[in-house]
């Protein structure tokens, strides 16, 4: 069916056909409308699920790992301040091989007080064993998160899943979406590890130094085999539904000589960027990394990279930039921009590619740079 | 692509008018994104949304500067906001008033909206109704198809006086 739906109401949709066993959440703001709307759901009967309102986004996650332990499917979202105090948890959930499915509406954090789109909150989340996947229209953000709970369940896979979308930007934009008949789409979660409450056992007991890495080789390498599910999820999901991501959307690229490397809408703002630069002659293209983790693997043979982050990690620069240089061996110019929901132009962005210093830093908006 | 920016206060409907002009707009088999200006707002504070509404895909996120057309669902905010800020060279303003303001330079209509909420007896909270009547306006206009219109109001709106209100906009706008 199409209709028109913010980013918020795309993600309740997917998860009320997903039909999660139990959701937790705490609906005090940065929280979003995604709870809202699934609480609606809920209290309707057009979801039967188990909807628990809990007293903090730390008993969200605790909630969720309770239940999805036990193989019950869940579902929870949250947002900036919300996300880091689940943090402890967070860790817990893909140690604990649970495959919940989360949405992040990624806002920036305080202080100064500020709800506007950043991806630092989530990207302060990236070594927790959590796959994280960054959406850029109302659509994907729907798609995705329907392909979330089908990876995040993959026997080969079994971590949990945070789909993000930018603050205001995409939760709150209307757009046209096109929902799908899911079918089979989804199977029921079979997790092999389920405990059985009426077998009690004990669990999560101490771990000596001859067990514990083992545990930590298992994350990494589901890490690594995610990347196959994904591919093949997406595939599936393109041959069934007509829509197809990738882990990297990349928009005139092929014969590009700079490169445009964003996350999320600032994403799709570059390619109208690129067209701006091709009229001028600069043979430009985008390339909107999706998947952060795991991190896909990126070649841009000598192209010149520019790469914008919404994110910052003090004393050390851009996240997304300085993992593409580590994992690429290559120099970029990197851009600091759209923090805090800072205005971020395609005109802007054409700038960054005119002026581009490779080796360089700028952060948008701050004279002078450094 | 054609860029509108609605003037309306805090509580008037402003966002569901910039929601039900991108739904005529996706059920004329076009594309459309509409988002409202986020800030701390309160009930009766100037406030403004944005629509989109293109033949491709829309790619753009950033703020509106320069639309092509704006519309204003309360007069009472020219007193404090400059409606045409940024508004393109010949670009259009529909106004709800049942005077037609003097801008120079652009097309300017006028509709009185409010009288025809409060003669549909459209009334909410003792608040006329203006977010379906304008799209009865902005079909006059030939932004979306009435019939589109029609449907973008009957799919969020089972009052039925909604698109009576919707059709009076349309008889009564001059163009």
């Amino acid at each position: 069916m199409l209709m028109v739906s913010t980013g918020n109401k795309a993600v309740a949709i997917a998860v009320k056909q997903v039909k999660p066993e139990v959701i937790a959440a705490y609906p005090i703001t940065p929280q979003t409308e995604i709870v809202e709307q699934i609480a609606e759901y809920v209290t309707t009967g057009e979801l039967k699920s188990r909807y628990i309102p809990v007293e903090s986004e730390h008993s969200a996650m605790a909630a969720c790992i309770g239940a999805s332990i036990t193989g019950a499917r869940t579902f929870t979202a949250t947002s900036s301040h919300g996300l880091l105090y689940m943090h402890e948890m967070t860790n817990w959930a893909a140690g604990a091989r649970v495959p919940i499915v989360m949405a992040n509406v990624n806002r920036a954090l305080g202080p100064g007080w500020n709800i506007w789109a950043e991806h630092t909150d989530s990207i302060q989340e990236r070594d927790t064993g959590w796959l994280q996947v960054y959406v850029s229209t109302v659509q994907e953000a729907y798609d995705t998160t329907l392909m979330a709970f089908r990876i995040a369940e993959h026997d080969d896979v079994l971590l949990p899943v945070m789909v993000n979308l930018d603050g205001f930007a995409l939760s709150h934009i209307m757009q046209s979406l096109e929902t799908i008949d899911l079918g089979d789409f989804i199977p029921p979660l079979h997790l092999p590890h389920a405990i059985d409450p009426k077998n009690p056992m004990g669990y999560g007991t101490l771990t000596g130094p001859d067990e514990y890495f083992k545990f930590r080789w298992e994350i990494e390498r589901s890490m690594r085999d995610s990347m196959k599910i994904i591919q093949a999820t997406e595939k599936e999901y393109a041959e069934r539904f007509g829509r197809t991501y990738g882990f990297t959307e990349d928009y005139r690229c092929d014969d590009a000589k700079v490169v445009i490397v964003s996350m999320g809408t600032l994403g799709k703002e570059a390619e109208v960027s690129v067209d701006v630069l091709r009229k001028e002659g600069i043979k430009a293209g985008s390339m909107r990394l999706r998947w952060f983790r795991p991190f896909p693997k990126l070649d841009f043979g000598s192209k010149d990279v520019v790469v914008i982050d919404r994110d910052y990690s003090f004393g050390f620069g851009g996240v997304l930039a300085n993992s593409i240089r580590a994992k690429c061996g290559i120099p970029v110019y990197s851009v600091i921009a759209g923090l805090g929901g800072q205005e971020v132009t395609y005109d802007d962005i054409a700038g960054f590619v005119r002026d581009r210093r490779i080796g360089d830093e700028l952060w948008f908006g701050v004279e002078p740079n450094v | 692509m054609f860029e509108v920016r609605i003037h309306s206060r805090g509580g008037q409907g402003g966002v569901t008018a910039a929601r039900l002009l991108a739904l005529a707009a996706i059920r004329d088999r076009k594309y459309a994104s509409a988002f409202p200006f986020y800030g701390a707002e309160r009930r009766g504070a100037p406030v403004v949304s944005f629509v989109r509404i293109d033949d491709k895909p829309i790619k753009v996120y950033s703020q509106i500067r320069e639309p092509d057309l704006v519309i204003v669902l309360d007069s009472s905010v020219m007193d404090v906001v400059d409606v045409l800020h940024g508004l393109k060279k010949g670009g259009t303003v529909v106004i709800n008033s049942a005077h037609k303001p003097n801008f120079p330079g652009y097309k300017t209509y006028n509709v009185d909206l409010t009288d025809i909420a409060l003669k549909a007896n459209l009334v909410v909270a003792g608040s006329p109704i203006l977010n379906t009547p304008v799209l009865g306006a902005l079909a006059k206009l030939g932004l979306i198809t009435a019939a589109s219109a029609k449907k973008a109001i009957a799919e969020m709106f089972t009052d039925e006086r909604n698109i009576k209100a919707a059709d009076a906009a349309f008889q009564e706008m001059v163009i």
